[in-house]
């Protein structure tokens, strides 16, 4: 690990800014991480040459005094993301070989302000999972690792991402977040992920999961590395109705630390059974630490929160059905076509054996509670409780500024311990989901080790489109929890 | 009400018709996607990337597809939704790239209202429409042109419809004919539909079922994708009598979907119950809910034009045109409108109202001009005698320049070279004689070269007056204005 890639994007661009080194040079020091580091397949492309290019403009614009506000940040690109030109996989066999003809809105605006793309990252196929052990481009292992010596899951969905910005092989990188694929990953990996509110990045050219739900948001180092990247990120998008039509606050300016006059909320419902003692002294640790900052610390209630994760698991699946009915062999990706078959042999032939087990069982779900008969039952009955969900939050918001939790229910797990037990997997998601249902923006900071000394993090969830206040919680408590540990290179 | 009955062998039977009609909405882009929607294009070549459903494509709603549905709305005087919403009908076909076409299924746009419909030779109706809701076309598949594969042409793909759904409200094929007349007619006059139906932008669905007149309503087929006024008359009847027939041979009528087949002009069945769909329908989260105020109706309402009931009833009342000619000339947009133009040139150049030209303008139209276009096979947009050259020939019949037999004569080479009727007749010399003293002159030679004949009408014989007329227009080529030709001859024979 050299020192260029251990520096933040915040110090690379005052470094590149005085011109300390070249973009060249720090491109060229992330290949070599990233060829190093091919044991945790955290990439399902690489692209040193799109890394390289964008470093010579980069380098041009810092000689021409016309440097941007990522120029010369080398970043990875979650792998749902479609890149033009660039295999865009959504680390499923259904699209293996699929070469986009267009640039997802988010890429395209990371590109147009300066950053170049070391390449594509791994994740569960089509987002769906939260171990990253789903994907078809194999299994990546998360840069931290047990005592035991044994390999750890990323946590996912966006695991590629968490081990390439935990291992410091990319500056920052692109994930989504349909139900905790940001904030659970950064929590495994030690690093900060941020989840915007629904509609603050565009979803146009992002392979979809769960349209009502999906959502872009950085991973990095960082808070203030997160809030940089989504100042390149966020913003409206005609292309995407679902975009805010808003104008995007100046992020990084929020950050200052003070939390004098804010509440915190600790919400009642989050002190699960079964909770690892660790994880509940880091969230005590976590009220202190905020306390210390300025801010209040108020009892909150959440009530319907034990009906996020079923609740999450009917509407997502359903939408995932219909979203992926696309992928039937006749226009792009994998086809089969049985001899003497049909239409409709062909349909099933392509989708048994393009998806994989995980993705099918969701299509499956969402198949089932969207049918005539379960529908109301199970649809209708989903979305009334999302809105129950929704309005909890809003009560909430009448107490408090900012929600206090833990990311998820324990520290990074072994490869293959939960893959045989859904449910065990879905609870993974259950302190990240009902923040998703609600749309709100919500992130997680690591805060400390557990006594395997594997990183914890701490969620923050904010109100609707009070990033800058989120931003500013996690910047307080990032600054109190000091957490500067890294993963011991042993790949 | 249509007392139209089968007479089966056990009695009367009442058919009972509902429609939808799919409109392909007159826009230039498709109902989500910035694509071109020209018919006829080279296959595959009018598809976006959103229409050919790629990886991350999201639709956005094409704002004039919205403002012709609501312009259709209020033409129809339905119920216009404020709040509306789009479902995805999740299927999967080869020819519907995202395994599910977006549709207005729970919270359509516009809501009920009603159409005035006149069968011919039949009572008019009343029948209600249910809803209009937005949705998109599917592509086309194609399977006639490899023995190996079917190909799949996606330019049809995401082409706006407004799905227009009547209430079963029709009970004679003639009604079913005279509502998709009307509706035709309606959408061509509001723009919202070129009414195309060969070309496919209008379509409909038939349902049909039978029962015994007033009884409890019976088991209904559906008809897919008839696409003239004849052939939905042609399917009724032919799946009314088929019903009817079932029903009395003791069996049932199974709810399926059938195909109008227009070469043996008979339906048969296109997928059986077994194979039914669960459309698995639900809210598409990629869309947010369609919202407009009342401002925003408002707007739509005034860019409507005079529709053809009102304009009718107008031509009536203030035109003083009879019923016959006043439906006949607002039945289509063109007619009405080349009409008009002719009405306000010809009062114009007469320097009289339109009430006073209405008449003779409306005559000539219908007799004169339609006589001469059916008989061409040509429309009235087509027709090679303008408005203006209309109003100029009516005008000098009016000022008493040509007599109504030049007029005819006139209007034939106007048909022929399409110039203006003033050109014709200053170049041919074909202006009407109303000058008393030539006509006097020609008179004398008459009465000279037929002394006998004047000495038998002076005896007595009164019929011979139509001879002295007609040698004296002879003399005059025709040319004499026959009115001055009666009285100067009257003053001549009698004395």
């Amino acid at each position: 690990m050299s020192d260029l890639t251990n520096l933040p994007i915040a110090a690379m661009r005052d470094g590149l800014n005085r011109k300390d080194f070249s973009a060249k040079e720090l491109a060229e020091a992330h290949i070599r991480a990233v060829e190093g580091a091919r044991t945790l397949n955290a990439f399902t492309v690489e692209t040193p040459e799109r890394a390289l290019a964008a470093a010579d403009a980069a380098d041009k614009d810092f000689a021409a005094g016309t440097a941007k506000p990522l120029s010369g940040i080398p970043l990875g690109i979650k792998d749902l993301f479609c890149t033009e030109g660039v295999e865009t996989s959504a680390s499923s066999n259904i699209l293996k070989g699929f070469v986009p003809q267009y640039e997802s809105t988010i890429s395209a605006r990371l590109f147009a302000d300066g950053a170049g793309m070391l390449g594509k990252l791994n994740l569960d196929e089509f987002a769906m999972g939260s171990s990253t052990e789903t994907s078809a481009c194999g299994d990546t292992i998360n840069p931290w690792r047990a005592a035991d010596g044994r390999n750890l899951v990323p946590g996912g969905s966006s695991g590629g991402s968490s081990t390439a910005v935990a291992a410091r092989l990319v500056a920052g990188a692109t994930g989504t977040d349909t139900g905790g694929s940001i904030r659970q990953p950064a929590a495994f990996t030690g690093i900060t992920g941020f989840k915007p509110t629904y509609g603050r990045c565009s979803r146009w050219g992002t392979v979809a999961f769960a349209s009502s739900l999906d959502q872009a948001g950085p991973m990095a180092r960082d808070v203030r590395d997160c809030a940089i990247l989504l100042q390149s990120m966020a913003g409206f998008d005609a292309k995407d109705s679902t975009s805010l039509e808003l104008p995007v606050p100046d992020f990084e300016a929020a950050l200052t630390g003070d939390l004098l006059g804010k509440r915190v909320g600790i919400p009642r419902e989050y002190a699960i059974d079964n909770i690892p003692a660790d994880i509940t002294a880091l969230w005590e640790a976590g009220r202190a630490m905020l306390r210390d900052a300025g801010a209040e610390i108020v009892d909150i209630s959440l009530p319907h929160t034990k009906y996020a994760l079923p609740t999450y698991y009917i509407i997502a699946p359903a939408e995932a059905s219909s979203n992926l009915a696309r992928y039937d062999g006749v226009r792009y990706g994998q086809r089969e076509t049985p001899d003497g078959g049909n239409l409709i042999d062909m349909y099933e032939a392509t989708r048994s054996a393009g998806f994989g087990d995980e993705v099918k069982r969701r299509i499956m779900i969402g198949t089932y509670v969207l049918s005539a008969g379960y529908y109301d039952a199970y649809y209708l009955q989903a979305q009334k409780v999302r809105t129950l969900i929704k309005r909890d939050f809003e009560q909430a918001f009448r107490e408090c500024d900012v929600i206090l939790t833990p990311t998820a229910p324990s520290a990074a797990f072994p490869l293959a311990e939960k893959m045989d037990d859904p449910v065990s997997m879905y609870l993974n998601d259950v302190f990240c989901v009902p923040a998703s249902l609600a749309g709100l923006p919500a992130m997680s900071v690591p805060v400390g080790l557990n006594a395997d000394g594997l990183p914890l993090g701490l969620q923050l969830i904010g109100d609707a489109l009070d990033e800058e206040g989120l931003f500013n919680a996690g910047y307080a408590l990032e600054r109190a929890a000091g957490f500067s540990a890294q993963p011991e290179k042993w790949w | 009400m249509s007392n139209y009955r089968i007479e089966g062998e056990t009695g009367e039977w009442e058919v009972v018709i509902g429609l939808e009609i799919h409109a392909q909405v007159t826009t230039k882009a498709k109902l989500f996607s910035g694509a071109a929607t020209d018919f006829g294009a080279e296959p595959n070549t009018q598809v976006s990337l959103v229409d050919a459903a790629m990886p991350g494509m999201l639709p956005v709603i094409n704002g004039e597809a919205v403002r012709q549905a609501v312009r259709t709305g209020v033409a129809l005087n339905c119920e216009i939704h404020k709040w509306s919403r789009f479902d995805r009908k999740n299927y999967f076909y080869a020819d519907l790239p995202q395994g599910y076409q977006i549709s207005q299924f729970a919270h359509p746009i516009v809501g009920e209202g009603e159409i005035l419909v006149e069968p011919e030779g039949g009572e008019p109706a009343t029948i209600g429409i249910e809803r209009i809701h937005l949705e998109q076309d599917a592509g086309k598949s194609i399977h006639d042109q490899s023995p190996e594969f079917s190909l799949v042409d996606l330019n049809r793909s995401g082409v706006a419809l407004m799905e227009i759904v009547s209430k079963p409200d029709m009970r004679s094929p003639a009604e079913a004919g005279a509502y998709v007349r009307k509706l035709r007619s309606i959408l061509r006059y509001v723009g919202s539909c070129d009414g195309n139906m060969d070309q496919g932008s209008m379509r409909a669905d038939v349902n049909v079922s039978v029962r015994k007149p007033g009884g409890a309503l019976g088991t209904r087929t559906e008809c897919k994708n008839v696409n003239s006024v004849r052939f939905v008359e042609a399917a009724i009847a032919y799946e009314a009598q088929r019903q009817v027939e079932v029903l009395e041979s003791g069996g049932t009528v199974n709810q399926e979907t059938r195909l109008f087949d227009p070469a043996r002009m008979e339906t048969r069945p296109l997928r059986s119950k077994e194979e039914a769909h669960d459309y698995r329908y639900f809210p598409d989260p990629d869309l947010l809910p369609l919202v407009f105020d009342d401002a925003y109706v408002e707007e739509c309402r005034k860019t409507l034009p005079e529709l053809p009931d009102t304009k009718r009833m107008r031509y009536i009342e203030q035109l003083e045109i009879s019923p016959y000619n006043a439906a006949v000339l607002t039945a289509e947009q063109e007619t009405a409108a080349y009409f008009e133009l002719l009405l306000n040139e010809t009062a114009l150049k007469q320097g009289k109202d339109a009430k006073d030209v209405g008449k003779a303008a409306a005559n000539w139209v219908i007799s004169d001009l339609f006589g001469a276009l059916n008989s061409e096979g040509k429309s009235i947009t087509e027709s090679p005698i303008s408005a203006a050259q209309g109003a100029e020939l009516l005008a000098l019949v009016a000022d008493g320049t040509l007599s109504g037999r030049l007029a005819k004569d006139v209007f034939a080479i106007m048909l022929e070279t399409g110039d203006d009727p003033g050109k014709i007749v200053e170049e041919r010399g074909m202006k009407q004689v109303s000058d008393t003293g030539a006509i006097e002159a020609e008179i004398a030679k008459v009465l000279e070269a037929n002394a006998d004949k004047v000495d038998q009408y002076r005896g007595g014989k009164d019929k011979l007056f139509g001879f002295f007329v007609g040698q004296t227009m002879k003399a005059t080529k025709g040319q004499a204005n026959p009115a001055v030709v009666n009285e100067l001859l009257k003053k001549a024979l009698d004395g």
